[in-house]
């Protein structure tokens, strides 16, 4: 009976979800355009709604909402329809869009889609092949190959995004890196692109008045037929033709130009604009916040860095350590068992609203930078793999934050993996793109005054 | 040559409507093989001979200003693309009949370009809501252009096409629907003599 009850309002907890995914695709994603293959739709949606289903079966966990054995019956197959979603459906959908917007192979998309997606299965179990990540205990066809496997591309994926938005956040929000950009700047620079319009404006004007007497000429020397006269036609018009792609050239050459100086002069746009904003009461707090961040950033490099180094990996979680300080160190006395439960319930809800809200707006940002009428599809349903291997590692590493009677389950459910590797790897990778955007984001800094410069 | 008086017309539309391919088309008579997106404004020029074969026949260089709307729509973006607005002759607007929101995002652009120019009888426009009058006020000229007609499904043609006559209305437009089909070749529907047409309704006088 209570098996019943906790099935219903898993169901309905995951329609829920489904709801905010479709609602979230139809106003934030797509809101440009007309969704024509309603089939991406739902394969988002559905990702989402199984990804978020996991982390409420988490909090439940921690919790202890429903019964433990509902519990575990719908981790079980909440993970199978996900790595269902994961590894057939999602890339096998991918393959066949893609494979529509190549018009060679419109009429074969089928055969082509499937043999996509058995090239994605080759290089997706090649991947788990350089790495310690599997007890030699497993099968070769078990769950946990696939969940491996997904898993280490999904730790890559948090890794690199975690690195590279420890460094950009306090990058952005302090103005301490704020370039001068003068209202006289911009407007020279607009004057500068008018000018260079006007220039390919008059060249394509003689380009076009020539061809047009040419053509007049043309249509008179049409009378001349034979060998002598094709000789005598090229020859007459040669200088005509040579002069104009000369001014051709030039004009590619200047139109060119023009397109550095139109994105140069959004930049600087987009700069002014950021530098009113810093003056601001809102601007003035997030720079407060990005000297926090940056301290943050820090730290988490150094910490990562002696991980690596020391190969040390936590076993106690941040909440029982902080309990434990306060408790021998502060010799304050509390409830532990009750106050752990509460205070990892607070932060693992935390963590996963962050990350979820962080993952939805970054993969939004993406989708305007890099979508177009035709891709658009393509590249919902990469964003919906991304997203989907990137709650699946979060499961994963999230074992750490939680004391040791939560973690079970987890370890239950995902089945004997090599979790401190998972860990090793995040880090690795982490200090990898951390670092990498330090560099990346210090040449584009010093670059961009000495390009205004010579302007 | 330099002394052919100038008529400056501009291109606007969401990405990837085909606006490059029909500047393209008018300017050079032949398709655009490989279309990318555009950055920033491209120009092309055209000749053109106004009422041909009558004694007020008139050449005029027709500059079309193809605005690509590619890179975005941050404020940013808006203000630089706005040196392109000044001085506008005529307005021809873009849409794709496949996708309905390029359709809609019409008026967004039309009232881009339209506030840069505004007109010395003070057209007021308030938080860029659409108003039917300040359009029928407008000195500025709007042809409605349709691309991908082909693309639509026989049975949804009629409805498309009442659509885009409602659209022409709120703009106090001329409408013409384009063909695309594979290789990127525009056809104009019904319409055989298409330099004449064309033009002349952006000429107002």
């Amino acid at each position: 009976m209570s098996f019943l009850v906790d099935s219903v309002i898993m169901f309905t907890s995951q329609v829920l979800f489904f709801g905010f995914g479709w609602l979230f695709f139809m106003r934030q994603l797509f809101k440009d355009y007309e969704v024509r293959h309603y089939v991406v739709q739902v394969v988002f949606s559905v990702t989402f709604a199984f990804s978020c289903t996991m982390f409420e079966l988490i909090i439940f966990e921690i919790l202890g909402a429903l019964s433990s054995s509902s519990r575990y019956f719908h981790w079980k197959l909440n993970l199978y329809v996900i790595l269902l979603v994961l590894i057939f459906v999602v890339p096998f959908y991918i393959g066949y869009f893609v494979v529509s917007n190549i018009r060679l192979l419109q009429r074969q998309r089928l055969l082509f889609a499937c043999m996509v997606w058995f090239t994605f299965m080759y290089f997706f179990w090649k991947l788990g092949d350089p790495f310690p990540i599997l007890s030699p205990k497993h099968g070769i066809l078990s769950i946990e190959q696939l969940i491996s496997r997904v898993g280490v591309i999904g730790v890559t994926l948090m890794a690199l995004l975690s690195g590279f938005g420890a460094v950009n956040c306090p990058y952005t929000y302090m103005s301490y890196f704020l370039r001068n950009v003068t209202d006289s700047d911009i407007l020279a620079l607009e004057r500068r692109l008018l000018q260079t319009m006007d220039m390919i404006v008059s060249k394509k004007k003689r380009i076009a008045m020539t061809r047009r007497q040419m053509y007049q000429r043309g249509e008179d020397q049409n009378k001349q037929t034979g060998f002598w006269g094709m000789i005598k036609s090229v020859t007459s018009t040669q200088t005509g033709s040579e002069n104009l792609s000369l001014v051709q050239q030039e004009v590619d050459a200047l139109e060119e130009l023009s397109r550095q100086l139109f994105l140069e002069t959004v930049d600087l746009q987009a700069t002014k604009e950021r530098i009113e904003y810093s003056k601001t009461f809102q601007g003035k707090y997030f720079n407060f916040l990005g000297y926090f961040f940056s301290i943050y950033c820090v730290w988490k490099i150094f910490m990562a860095t002696i991980n690596i180094v020391f190969d040390r990996v936590g076993k106690t979680d941040p909440v029982t350590r902080g309990i434990e300080i306060t408790v021998n160190y502060l010799g304050i006395q509390f409830d532990v068992k009750f106050w752990s439960q509460h205070i990892s319930f607070i932060l693992v809800g935390i963590i996963i609203v962050t990350s979820i809200r962080g993952l939805l707006i970054t993969l939004t940002k993406f989708f305007y930078a890099i979508s177009s009428s035709k891709s658009s599809n393509v590249i919902v349903l990469v964003l919906a793999q991304i997203m989907g291997m990137y709650f699946v590692s979060s499961v994963l590493l999230m074992r750490m934050s939680m004391p040791l009677e939560y973690r079970s389950i987890v370890t239950e459910v995902l089945g004997e993996l090599q979790f401190n590797f998972y860990h090793r790897w995040f880090d690795v990778i982490f200090l990898v793109s951390a670092l990498s955007s330090i560099l990346f984001l210090y040449l584009a800094h010093k670059q961009a005054p000495e390009k205004h410069m010579a302007l | 040559m330099a002394s052919l008086d100038r008529v400056k017309v501009l291109v606007l539309g969401d990405s990837g409507v085909g606006k490059s391919s029909l500047v393209h088309l008018l300017c050079q008579n032949q398709v655009l093989g490989n279309p990318s997106w555009t950055v920033g404004c491209s120009v092309d020029v055209r000749v053109q001979d106004y009422k041909e074969g009558t004694p007020e026949e008139k050449t005029f260089y027709i500059e079309l200003w193809d605005v690509g709307g590619s890179v975005g729509n941050a404020s940013s973006v808006k203000s630089t693309r706005a040196v392109f607005y000044n001085s506008v002759n005529g307005i021809i607007l873009v849409h794709d009949l496949t996708n309905k929101k390029s359709s809609q995002n019409l008026y967004r652009w039309s009232l881009e370009a339209l506030n840069k120019d505004s007109s010395p009888t003070g057209v007021i426009i308030s938080n860029g809501d659409y108003d039917r009058e300040q359009f029928a006020e407008n000195p500025v000229p709007l042809l409605l252009i349709g691309t991908k007609f082909d693309q639509i499904p026989e049975n949804k043609r009629s409805e498309v096409l009442t659509r885009t006559a409602f659209l022409s209305e709120d703009f106090n437009a001329e409408e013409i629907n384009l063909v695309t089909c594979f290789p990127l070749s525009l056809q104009m529907t019904g319409f055989t003599d298409r330099k004449r047409f064309n033009f002349k309704s952006l000429h107002y006088d």
